[in-house]
This record gives structure tokens, sequence and C-alpha cells, in this order.
């Protein structure tokens, strides 16, 4: 019990994809220009990430070793075209917003990252766990980053305005604040893990 | 045709557009290979090949085999499928026919197959150029330029943070942000620079 514990909780903390692995920065850094498209994007991943790696997890010993990779390939498309198309019937808006995002989970290397780390080496459950873990780990870091874009850039949280009289910093919505805040949260989550170690 | 057209898909891919710091695709190759300037020349160009075969590939794919089937809903699954075994035929051929171009390129063709920039670029032709009012020729046109371009502007910012990267190696780097964290706050500055040129219109 103690052990799936950890599978589940390692993806939030000591191996966060976003900021101790540093994986799948691609979409991070592209739509959390708000918290909205943060959270549609950190679900959508995670859907494709806990389906794979319980597909994978489950043939895992049919799949033959040399062509893995094209396999996993096409069991993590297969669930992100499930996503794209959902997507597009119910929250056409979302779609619009997250873009060519969509379709790009497919080269997420998070979801890859698992599915070869993880998924198909080890049982269905304790795979579960993993990806709903590492699902969660990446939605946390979206909200993050997207909570610190959207407040500072433009003044709002979730679309509300939340601060009057306050002058957005434009710069945080616009490609350049995304890198800067990614940098900076990163050195910082750095320098808190450091001074624990000396500690 | 028209000229204009091209050009404005030249200069967007380039500079206004660019892959890396703009529509953030490629970043992890970008972040991870750029330490230094060979290697990072090497990856471009490895790049450049790749997104300019892909779009060629994926052009013909998408007009030939899913327009006439009606499955365009299969264009994420049929794309990456492609990419991926192209990329191992590349790596294959190369092989088999020289050894010296493997062992300087080799070891960076697994990396593109997951890189973002070349689905990104496969992708972003079927919706910019893949569309009824579009006539096929001008979409294939169009799409082998992009592809190109793409991969040019790839090269010019890889070339460029790898070269301050060089550099960095010898200044005074706070521990917490040596290696990834600098290499962000590095690209967000260079990012803020090319967002000068969104300026120019066609």
């Amino acid at each position: 019990m103690k052990k799936l514990l950890k599978e589940f909780f390692k993806g939030i903390g000591s191996e966060n994809p976003t900021f101790r692995l540093v994986l799948g920065l691609c979409p991070t850094l592209a739509v959390s220009t708000s918290v909205i498209n943060g959270l549609g994007m950190g679900v959508a991943a995670t859907f494709v990430l806990l389906g794979s790696n319980i597909i994978i997890s489950l043939l895992r010993k049919f799949i033959p070793d040399q062509i893995r990779i094209p396999c996993f390939i096409v069991i993590i498309a297969t669930f992100v075209t499930i996503v794209e198309l959902t997507m597009k019937a119910y929250a056409p808006e979302l779609s619009k917003a997250l873009g060519i995002f969509v379709p790009l989970i497919v080269v997420n290397c998070i979801v890859l990252g698992r599915a070869e780390a993880f998924a198909c080496k080890q049982g269905v459950f304790s795979s579960t766990l993993d990806a709903l873990g590492m699902g969660i780990g990446f939605t946390l870091a979206l909200l993050l980053i997207s909570g610190i874009r959207e407040m500072l850039g433009n003044g709002t949280l979730f679309g509300l305005l939340i601060a009057k009289g306050f002058e957005p910093v434009l710069y945080l919505v616009l490609a350049p604040g995304a890198l800067l805040v990614i940098g900076l949260l990163i050195g910082g989550i750095n320098f808190l893990a450091r001074r624990r170690s000396a500690i | 045709m028209d000229l204009s057209m091209f050009l404005s898909v030249i200069i967007g891919a380039i500079f206004i557009n660019n892959f890396i710091l703009s529509k953030f695709l490629g970043l992890c190759s970008f972040i991870g290979i750029s330490k230094e300037t060979k290697p990072a020349l090497y990856m471009g160009v490895s790049v450049t090949f790749v997104t300019t075969c892909a779009s060629i590939i994926t052009w013909a794919i998408y007009n030939f085999i899913l327009v006439p089937f009606h499955v365009e809903y299969l264009r994420t699954i049929s794309f990456i499928l492609v990419i991926a075994s192209f990329v191992q035929f590349v790596e294959m051929v190369i092989k088999k026919f020289s050894r010296a171009l493997y062992r300087t390129l080799g070891i960076y063709l697994p990396l593109i197959t997951v890189n973002c920039a070349v689905l990104g670029v496969a992708v972003l032709n079927s919706e910019m150029f893949f569309k009824p009012g579009v006539n096929t020729l001008t979409s294939f046109g169009l799409s082998a330029l992009q592809g190109f371009c793409v991969g040019l502007g790839y090269i010019l910012v890889m070339l460029f943070m790898s070269g301050i990267r060089e550099r960095l190696e010898l200044c005074d780097v706070p521990p917490s942000f040596k290696g990834a964290p600098i290499a962000f706050i590095i690209a967000s500055l260079m990012s803020m620079a090319f967002m000068g040129f969104s300026g120019f219109r066609f």
C-alpha cells in the first residue's frame, strides 16, 4: 500500500514532470495564457496519459520489444484523436484556444516517457496510479504557471477581474513572459530543494 | 500563384512566428542540445531536412489518401506514424551509406521523431493550406516552403542560443539557476527581441 501511494505522489512532488524532470514543456508554455486553457490542457493530457498507460500496461506481454515505440505511438495517438474529436464537439471554444496543441499531445514527452519508463514494465494498477499522479502533477504545474501569467499579465483569474486599478504586465501573457516565468519557477524550486538538502 | 503569399510564409516562419521562440515547439531539444555550437548546428540541419520532407509526405498523405477516403479525422495518427517511420528509414539509409554522416547526425535522428516541431509543422500546414479554396499545387508549394523555413528559423535560434550558452560557461551564474532555468531566461529575452519582427506586414 505504501509503495502504491508513493507511485501516486511522486508525480506530484519529487518527480513532477514540469519542474523536476523538465519534460513536456511545449504545451505547458504555449497554452498557459489563461487558467481555463491551462486546466483544459491538463485534463486532456491526463486523460491521454491514463488511457495509454492502462492499455500499454495490459498489452505489455504482447508487444514485441523491437517495435514497441511505434506500438506506443499508435495507442497514444488513438487516445489523442478521441480527445481531439470530443473537445471539438463539446468545447469548441477551448479547442480553438488550444489549437494545434491538442494533436501535439501525441509527441508530449511525458506521455511517451511514462509508457517507456513505467507502463511497459509494471502492472495495471500501479500504472494507473502513476498516470494519475503524473497527470495531476502536470495539471497543477500548468495551473500554477497559468495562474501567475493570467493574474499578473491580465489582472484576471478564471476570466474574472480580481484587482481594480492594477496595470497588467502585458509582457507576461505574451510569448517571452512564459519563458521568463518557467525559468524563474524552476530556478526557485531548485533553490528551495538545495536549501532543504543543505539543512 | 501569388508571390507575396510565398514571401509572407518565408518571413513568417523564420522570424515572426519562429517555432521555438513564439510558438514554443521543439523546446525540449532546444534546451537539451544548445550547450555547444557544433551539435546545435547538426541538430538544426537534421531538423530542417526532416521538417521539409515531412511537409511533403504529409501533404501527399492528406490529399491522396485521407481526403479521397473521407477519413480526415485520422490526421493525427497517420501523420505521426508516417513521420516516425520516415525518420527511422532515413536513419537506416544514412547508416548504410555513410558512417561518418551517421556518427555526426545519427544520434539526433531518434530525438526528432518526438520533436513537436516536426508534427507541429505538418498539423499547421494542414490547417493553413489544405483547404478547399487553395489550389492543390499551391498548397504543395506553400507546405514545402513552410517546412523548410521553419527549419531555417530553428537553425537560427539554435545558433544564437548555443553561442550565448558557450559564453555563459565563463559567467558566475547562481547555482540554482545553472542549466535549464538560465537558458529559459535567456530565451525569454531573445523572444522579446524577436517580437520586434511582428511589426512586419505584407
